[in-house]
């Protein structure tokens, strides 16, 4: 099953500069482990090495962020379109 | 440098205020020439760290603001959020967490009377103060 992938601008030029991909797989997780086989230069900005959602990233299906629809087991179906976008985030941690 | 009118530098520091004794944040919409920006539209977000240290933009508002301005043709320029009880300027999570190069990073700082409003470019880690030209 395929979904179109949106990439976010600070992520392009390790993808080949493209803005969208359009990547195989049922699930967020299989879908975001795709595109790092794919472009290894982004190995570790999209999941942890434990297989979660890297926490300074947002991840969409359509109109929902997968943290409150199932995270990396979030289904995806034909024709879904997701966004992917760093969270905007700061303080004194 | 960053070009507001004061409508949209008071808009940044009235949602700061309202989100006392968190800290407060939003996005900054608008179009960019070389290393000039003017802000047509500030956003206001949920702190959804809720914390007096720490920030979030809501991630429902950043998507639908990503959405927005691709129907109108204009940019994601930057961010604001408030520092309640240090000074105007980016704390090392700010500067670790900047995700674009191209962003201009407004700080406003509460700790004092009158509120001090900055603006920042970070890149590469390193932080080079911009002007804010206030406009009517």
């Amino acid at each position: 099953m395929a979904a179109t992938v949106r990439i976010p601008t600070v992520l392009r030029p390790a993808m080949g500069g493209r803005a969208t991909v359009t990547v195989e797989g049922s699930t967020i997780g299989a879908i975001l482990s795709e595109l790092t086989t794919a472009y290894p230069a982004i190995e570790g900005q999209l999941l942890n090495h434990d297989g979660t959602l890297h926490r300074f990233l947002n991840v969409y299906v359509n109109d929902d962020d997968v943290r409150y629809i199932g995270g990396v087991d979030a289904p995806v179906s034909e024709h879904d379109e997701i966004t992917l976008l760093p969270a905007v985030a700061g303080g004194v941690f | 440098m960053l070009r507001l009118t004061t409508a949209r530098r008071d808009a940044m520091i009235a949602t700061c205020i309202r989100a006392l004794p968190d800290e407060g944040c939003g996005l900054l919409v608008g179009h960019a020439e070389g290393s000039e920006a003017t802000v047509t539209e500030v956003i206001a977000s949920p702190n959804v760290a809720a914390s007096a240290r720490v920030y979030e933009i809501d991630s429902r508002v950043l998507l639908a603001t990503y959405r927005r301005v691709e129907e109108v043709g204009a940019n994601v320029l930057g961010v604001f959020h408030s520092h309640t009880h240090s000074e105007a300027y980016p704390s090392p999570t700010d500067i670790r967490q900047a995700p674009d190069p191209d962003w201009h990073y407004v700080l406003v700082s509460l700790r004092d009377a009158p509120t001090v409003m900055r603006s920042y470019r970070i890149i590469d880690g390193t932080v080079t103060e911009e002007d804010i030209y206030i406009e009517e």
